[in-house]
């Protein structure tokens, strides 16, 4: 018997499995940099979210009858990704809220891989952030920074503080969440991504340069604005998830304009010290309409007037 | 100007120094009655008629059909109902080879005197497009606008296939004057030949042929598929776009493969009309691949045989190519008028298909920027709508978009599903 199927009979190599092995990759600087900065829990954090992430997935596809879909690592980059967004003396089981809430109400329950509207990560962090304030603003001293690391410290957020010098900002050695302080890593994954064509540098360009622009305008100083808080892991890793942004490369810049506005102004202005993940998330919302109004133009297509055929 | 969209495709071009033989003749041919676009002819010949070598078999009095001519002799075994790849059905005539090739006396070189005769002439060559879409050329060459531009499609950008170049280096003299024959009938006044420039040794000949002719020019073409898709040939090589619903020659160009220009030739010399084609046969379970000469409904097996197939290996066989060829189910279809290749593989494909992640790979690759992450989203829902504004009826085919999705969604398949069910939706 031969194998009737329509054309094309060859196919790329690349894979969906590919791309998000390759944005594991990519997050592994930023996240080592946060394991050297807050030791061993930070460790114990990320495999938690990450096999939480993983078993939610498993059990939410059991449950649902649908064929599962764990070995497209798409689990994994969230729970890596949701860890990055906490600070290192969350407790776990805030941890593993957090994991049900990215992968089993952000994902699976509507549809799973590519049919969420917001970031899982995202979600999960803004959930805790709201029902857990006290214990997601808790900041603790870097490990290097004093040498009885092993009592939780607090500290101040590099944003709040403003005291943090750029070199520390740069290696990493602030307060933050475990996946934002180490912008060195960031940068590194964030140019890995874009090098390997696995996403563009248009939301990020357009993400930070708002953030700076907005900032210098404001009489800040945009480079401590880029390095400090979490606009670069947003950036880089969060505003450019496939799933939840626009496609073409005029979707991508207005909503990287306009993450950097939302988060400018939650900065400045807003209650909160930091912006980032509700500008990810508010304009996550919104990608349908950008989607809709930055549709591309067919090649020689006669489009008609309204209430032609 | 815009750089349209394109993929880099593995050329595979294993056979581009197999010169083309002429293998054995078959024992019999089945040749059916519709190989182009346009209505199926009737067959002239009877049960038990002789036939000779270029006698016509097959006709039909509408003006969009092809008539059919034997490329063998000897005597018509049957006349059946014959299913043909893409479902339709049409006659097909059996012939028993007698092994003389006796040629009719019927093939004789046209007398060409004014436009007319030439249009005519076209159609008795029972000539059509030998590129893979199979369109009647006497309509093609018959346009009511002014042409000024005679563009050869030498591109080849398929995987595997070879045929293309391998004219174009064996015949490049016959192919030239078959070009200059339709140039000055149609009195067009520029010529172009895109040939991509993986085939350097095809650009270098014909350069040198053509190097005291003005009027002609050559043009190298980067490797990239879909390079011979009429609309991406006409904007890569005039800048010129073929709008939606339009035709090439609204703009006044014609599109015609190299291969047909050499047919063509050989008919205006020899009055032998298109009863052989050449074709690539390649694979990685054929021991001896090439290009081979076959008479016009030579079965697929016979060929295969010849190339030294391990048959009961194949698991897919494909008369065209990797990228726009589709399967066949029965080995023993026979070789038509416009297969330029057959293609035996053991080792396939097989990729389960996965969520859209909306990564946009597909609308990058799509060269006429197409969206068909959308168009698939739309078809799912039966939204006519949407399809017809994210004009899914321009899509051509070429199978990028499936190409690149890393979740090896059907992507071109889908397209084409689309666009029968707003078919049938009228």
């Amino acid at each position: 018997m031969f194998k009737v199927t329509a054309s094309p009979h060859i196919r790329d190599n690349m894979t969906t499995q590919k791309i998000m092995l390759l944005v594991i990759i990519s997050l592994l600087p930023a996240l080592i940099g946060g394991f050297i900065t807050f030791g061993l829990r930070a460790v114990i954090v990320t495999l938690v979210c990450t096999a939480s992430c993983v078993i939610f997935e498993a059990l939410t596809r059991i449950i649902m009858k649908r064929p599962q879909t764990v070995s497209d690592l798409s689990a994994c980059v969230t729970g890596i990704l949701l860890a990055m967004n906490l600070p290192v003396t969350i407790p776990i089981w805030q941890a593993v809220i957090g994991s049900f809430v990215a992968v089993v109400i952000a994902k699976q329950l509507f549809g799973g891989l590519g049919q969420n509207f917001v970031n899982p990560a995202i979600l999960a962090r803004i959930v805790l952030m709201l029902s857990f304030t006290a214990d997601m603003t808790t900041w603790a001293v870097p490990q290097y920074w004093k040498e009885n690391s092993a009592d939780i410290v607090t500290s101040a957020t590099p944003l709040v503080s403003r005291d943090a010098s750029y070199w520390d900002l740069f290696i990493g050695n602030t307060g933050g969440c475990i996946g934002e302080v180490c912008a060195l890593g960031l940068i590194i994954g964030g140019l890995f991504l874009i090098f390997t064509g696995i996403i563009s540098p248009v939301t990020p360009l357009a993400f930070i340069g708002t953030v700076a622009l907005a900032e210098l305008i404001a009489g800040n100083d945009p480079i401590y604005h880029i390095l400090s808080g979490g606009l670069l892991l947003g950036a880089f890793f969060m505003a450019t998830d496939y799933v939840t942004t626009p496609l073409t490369s005029m979707g991508k810049l207005i909503f990287g304009i306009g993450c950097g506005i939302i988060t400018f102004v939650i900065r400045e202005f807003g209650g909160y010290p930091e912006g980032v993940s509700f500008s990810i998330l508010l304009m996550n919302i919104i990608t349908p309409y950008i989607d809709n109004f930055t549709a591309k133009k067919a090649l020689g297509a006669v489009y008609a007037g309204k209430g032609d055929k | 100007m815009k750089k349209l969209n394109s993929i880099k495709v593995p050329h595979n071009k294993n056979t581009q120094n197999s010169a083309v033989e002429k293998i054995p003749l078959p024992q019999s041919v089945k040749i059916p009655m519709c190989m182009n676009m346009g209505k199926p002819c009737t067959p002239t010949v009877k049960v038990k008629d002789t036939v000779a070598v270029g006698q016509k078999i097959g006709d039909c009095d509408v003006p969009f059909s092809v008539p059919v001519h034997s490329g063998v002799s000897g005597t018509v075994k049957s006349i059946s109902d014959y299913r043909m790849i893409d479902g339709n059905n049409c006659k097909a005539v059996e012939i028993e080879c007698d092994g003389l090739q006796t040629v009719s006396d019927t093939v004789k070189p046209p007398v060409i005197t004014d436009r007319e005769s030439f249009i005519k002439a076209v159609r008795e060559s029972g000539m059509v497009g030998l590129g893979g879409a199979g369109f009647p050329t006497h309509i093609k060459l018959n346009p009511k606008n002014k042409i000024d531009t005679l563009l050869l499609n030498g591109a080849e950008c398929e995987p595997y296939i070879t045929s293309d170049y391998r004219t174009m280096l064996e015949h490049p003299d016959e192919m030239l004057d078959g070009i200059r024959i339709v140039a000055k009938m149609l009195e067009i006044p520029n010529v172009i030949i895109g040939i991509e420039n993986n085939k350097p040794e095809a650009v270098k000949i014909l350069k040198e042929k053509t190097a005291n002719d003005s009027n002609i020019n050559v043009m190298s073409l980067p490797s990239l598929y879909p390079q011979g898709g009429e609309k991406v040939l006409i904007y890569n090589c005039t800048g010129k776009i073929v709008e939606e619903g339009k035709l090439p020659s609204d703009y006044g160009i014609i599109v015609m493969n190299v291969s047909t220009a050499y047919a063509l030739d050989v008919y205006f010399k020899t009055g032998m009309p298109l009863v052989s084609r050449t074709v690539t046969v390649d694979g990685d379970i054929i021991k001896k691949s090439g290009n081979y000469l076959v008479p016009v409904g030579t079965s697929i097996e016979y060929i295969l045989d010849y190339a030294q197939c391990e048959k009961d290996k194949i698991n897919k066989l494909i008369t065209g190519g990797m990228m726009m060829g589709i399967t066949i189910y029965d080995i023993t279809q026979p070789v038509t008028k416009q297969n330029n290749a057959v293609l035996a593989f053991n080792k396939i494909e097989i990729s389960e298909e996965l969520p859209c992640i909306r990564c946009g790979r597909c609308m990058r690759a799509c060269p006429l920027d197409l969206m068909p992450m959308e168009l698939d989203k739309a078809y799912k829902k039966r939204d006519a709508e949407s399809l017809l504004k994210y004009k899914v009826n321009l899509c051509m085919n070429c199978g990028c978009c499936t190409y690149v999705c890393p979740s090896k969604r059907k992507l071109a398949e889908t397209n084409q599903l689309a666009k029968a069910f707003l078919r049938n939706k009228k």
